[in-house]
């Protein structure tokens, strides 16, 4: 009888997360009063009731062995009851009530190798994607670039000492898995070379209408190769996008040669002050190299250093190069200024410079 | 034995403070072959500087288009156990909350059935489990839903929507995004888990408008917390932020954008024309013992995020500026209007064309109409500035 078998069970959502809240937050929920940073890496939430909730903010690698979740759970077990949770950019956080926990979990996870910090005036994790740990598109590798990143800026991590925020993040692709484009500062994979065709598979493994509808430039046309339907590619038209090769796997676009990152600024999501912002292109191109990455590094902490010298207190990167312009920030930073930084996309014109507020120098 | 894998490229990322993503692998590779076999593709990687990756297949688990991605390795040779890698997205809960408990049990199901290693979390939310064999994929499914999870979005369907921690943790939460992010996982079971749509379709639900979840640039439905009240303020509490040494005048009234406050440095006293505020959080962030949101509150819905694939990257922009979104009849006429705009979309919108490049393409205008809402001046940051103006309606000659 087909009502014998068991019930396979389907769409029964994640798990209700009342279950996982902390007693301390069940009773004080909706009613926090302030918060306050007690030490770097470290918050207290007051509530109305005048109850106090501790959370202790670690960096993790956001790719993460199980053993590892389990020294997160041990970890909780030993001084949270049992309560932790993760951030939007991959932190983890243990939450505690009773303030002489902090220094014991802190030196816990600390001595397990993950620094506390990412509050307030600092740099957090960077919100990352796959790379080539895992997916086909990588122009270039997500893990490793972040941690080569984070290991030359982990003191902004562990300290408030920064005028505002800076929010990093890295896409390994136009594809972007993650708010990449509004960060103060953005890595972006990118390639720079027109796809491959594969003419002799094309037509089996692809839709011709449906991929020469997927370029954005319109550089992609039905064609006849060697008597196979296939398409050809205008190459002045192409500006790697590879969303070609998300549609149909015969048009592989990856190069050892000529991928690798571009670095953009300024951007931010949050509303405070300045309305949310994309992040503008200051490096097109850098070259894959790694394990380390040397000269994506040193560019990106260069940025962040003259930036930290010149800013303002609580002023995001982009808030500053609005005030200072676009000029001077080529200027200090050492970058120079290239074809490739004007637009020529769609509404290019919006973005050149219609007024004569310059600033000169006599 | 497993093949003992040199990799001197990928050691050098062991080295240094910040936490090693390859310690992870590693420390997987020793129970798991596919987590070895990943260290030494991945080494050959790093040397070629090339993914070796292919395009993924269709798999998933039976009943569901999505939540599992193919991923298959092009050395299959050379790599067997990596041969299949796929990857499963598992819904978290609102607020990334958990107990030890709960973790231990994700983590046995995923030692069970995988590489043992995991994305905590993946961009869009979801926590990812990283690599396993199409065989696995259906007993994983049934250990999962046992234990009481199930999987996230992925491909042209509504993805797992995800929220900032909100009233769980965060004062300045406008509303409850944890309960209306589970809310909407809820209903729309059936979309989340079988593509039917153009696209893909995020929702972010921040509790703020500083905007904890990056909804403004990533969610196809942003909801951003907000008040229409005003500003409550703790005059004592300024007081003791001026004598602790802030520099109110500077730091908070000088940043308003809206230029709406003012201070006065002998009476220790801050005043807002709360008429002009613009909801931005700063001065709140920036004071947050003696500055805090109105009581009236709620939230602004934005539409149409997107990363620059295909036509563009996008920001949300404003659909509806204030609703209360915590009152179940206004969630249920916002949830109507989601459906209604889903209907619209599906019915016009291209393959691979988000909701917000359909916008573009259509006009924000003809959206409005066919979904129902009036044009209001909240929604444009300036009107159009150029006459190619559409009209559908003009009168003939022998109207007059
Ligand atoms: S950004 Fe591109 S390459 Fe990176 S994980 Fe996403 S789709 Fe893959
Ligand atoms: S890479 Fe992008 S621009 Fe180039 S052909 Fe493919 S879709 Fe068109
Ligand atoms: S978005 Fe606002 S309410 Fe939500 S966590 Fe961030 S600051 Fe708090
Ligand atoms: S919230 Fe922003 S706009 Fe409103 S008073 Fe404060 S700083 Fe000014």
């Amino acid at each position: 009888m087909a009502d014998a078998a068991p019930q396979r069970i389907t769409d029964i959502g994640p798990p209700d997360f009342q279950q996982f809240l902390p007693p301390v937050v069940k009773a004080n929920y909706g009613k926090w009063k302030y918060h306050e940073i007690v030490e770097p890496g470290v918050m207290v939430h007051v509530a109305e009731s005048g109850d106090e909730l501790y959370t202790i903010r670690a960096g993790s690698p956001r790719l993460l062995a199980i053993d590892t979740i389990r020294f997160y759970a041990d970890l909780a077990d030993k001084y949270c009851d049992g309560h932790l949770r993760f951030t939007s950019r991959h932190n983890v956080e243990f939450l505690t009530t009773k303030k002489e926990n902090v220094a014991k979990i802190r030196a816990e996870i600390e001595a397990n190798g993950n620094p506390v910090g990412g509050m307030g005036r600092s740099i957090t994790s960077i919100v990352h994607t796959q790379g080539w740990v895992h997916c086909h598109s990588a122009a270039t590798d997500a893990s490793g670039v972040v941690k080569a990143v984070m290991d030359e800026v982990i003191d902004y991590f562990k300290e408030e000492k920064l005028p505002a925020k800076c929010r990093i993040a890295l896409a390994c692709c136009l594809n972007m898995c993650g708010a990449v484009h509004c960060s103060d500062i953005a890595i972006l994979g990118i390639h720079r070379k027109p796809p491959r065709i594969d003419h002799k598979n094309l037509d089996k493994i692809c839709e011709i209408p449906n991929l020469s509808a997927s370029c954005p430039t319109a550089a992609i046309r039905p064609a006849t190769v060697e008597g196979m339907p296939s398409v050809e590619v205008i190459e002045e038209q192409c500006m790697y996008c590879a969303n070609c090769f998300t549609v149909c796997p015969a048009m592989p676009i990856a190069d050892p040669e000529n991928d690798g990152v571009s670095i953009w600024v300024g951007g931010k999501v949050s509303n405070a002050r300045s309305e949310p912002q994309f992040s503008k292109l200051a490096i097109p191109f850098i070259p894959n190299n790694p394990p380390r990455w040397p000269e994506v590094t040193e560019a990106i902490v260069k940025i962040i250093e003259v930036w930290a010298a010149n800013a303002r207190p609580y002023e995001r990167m982009g808030e500053w190069i609005e005030r200072v312009g676009w000029p001077r920030f080529f200027k200090l930073t050492g970058i120079p200024f290239e074809k490739e930084h004007i637009d020529d996309f769609k509404h290019a014109g919006l973005s050149f410079k219609r007024s004569a507020h310059l600033t000169h120098e006599a | 034995m497993p093949k003992e894998y040199k990799t001197p490229k990928l050691d050098e990322l062991e080295k240094g403070p910040w936490p090693s993503f390859v310690k992870e692998i590693k420390l997987a590779a020793k129970k798991s072959e596919m987590s070895n076999d990943l260290l030494g593709q991945l080494e050959q990687s790093y040397n070629e500087k090339l993914g070796h990756w292919k395009h993924g297949g269709i798999v998933g688990v039976m009943g569901y288009g999505g939540g599992v991605i193919g991923r298959y390795s092009d050395l299959p040779d050379k790599y067997p156990s990596v041969s299949h890698f796929h990857t499963i997205r598992v819904n978290q809960p609102s607020g990334w909350f958990y107990t030890s408990d709960a973790l231990r049990t994700i983590c046995d199901i995923w030692e069970k059935h995988g590489s043992g290693l995991t994305n905590m979390h993946g961009s869009t939310g979801d926590m990812v489990f990283l690599g396993t064999t199409t065989d696995h994929l259906e007993p994983v499914f049934k250990d999962l839903t046992e234990a009481g999870w199930d999987l996230g979005g992925s491909g042209s369907d509504m993805r797992t929507p995800s929220c900032c921690v909100g009233p769980g943790r965060c004062e300045w939460a406008c509303y409850d995004t944890l309960q209306r992010c589970y809310d909407i996982t809820m209903r729309y079971q059936d979309e989340l888990h079988r593509p039917a749509f153009p696209y893909k379709w995020k929702f972010k639900f921040a509790g703020c408008p500083n905007d904890c979840v990056a909804s403004i640039a990533r969610a196809d439905i942003s909801v951003i917390g907000t008040w229409k009240d005003d500003i409550r303020v703790d005059a004592d509490q300024v007081k003791t932020y001026a004598d602790e040494g802030l520099d109110i005048f500077n730091d908070v009234v000088l940043n308003c954008p809206a230029k709406c406050m003012r201070y006065d440095g002998e009476k220790k006293e801050i005043s807002i024309d709360n008429k002009d505020c613009r909801r931005c959080m700063h001065c709140i962030n920036v004071m947050p013992k003696a500055l805090r949101p109105g009581v009236e509150q709620g939230a602004t819905i934005l539409i149409g995020a997107k990363a620059p694939i295909v036509e563009g990257a996008l920001l949300s922009s404003v659909l509806i500026p204030f609703l209360d979104i915590d009152d179940e009849e206004e969630f249920e006429a916002f949830c109507d209007l989601i459906e209604e705009m889903q209907d619209v979309w599906c019915e016009e919108g291209k393959n691979r064309e988000r909701v917000g490049e359909f916008i573009q393409r259509v006009g924000m205008g003809n959206f409005l109409e066919a979904v129902g809402v009036e044009p209001i001046p909240e929604m444009v940051a300036y009107p159009r500035d150029n006459p190619y103006v559409f009209y559908e309606d003009f009168y003939e000659d022998e109207d007059e």
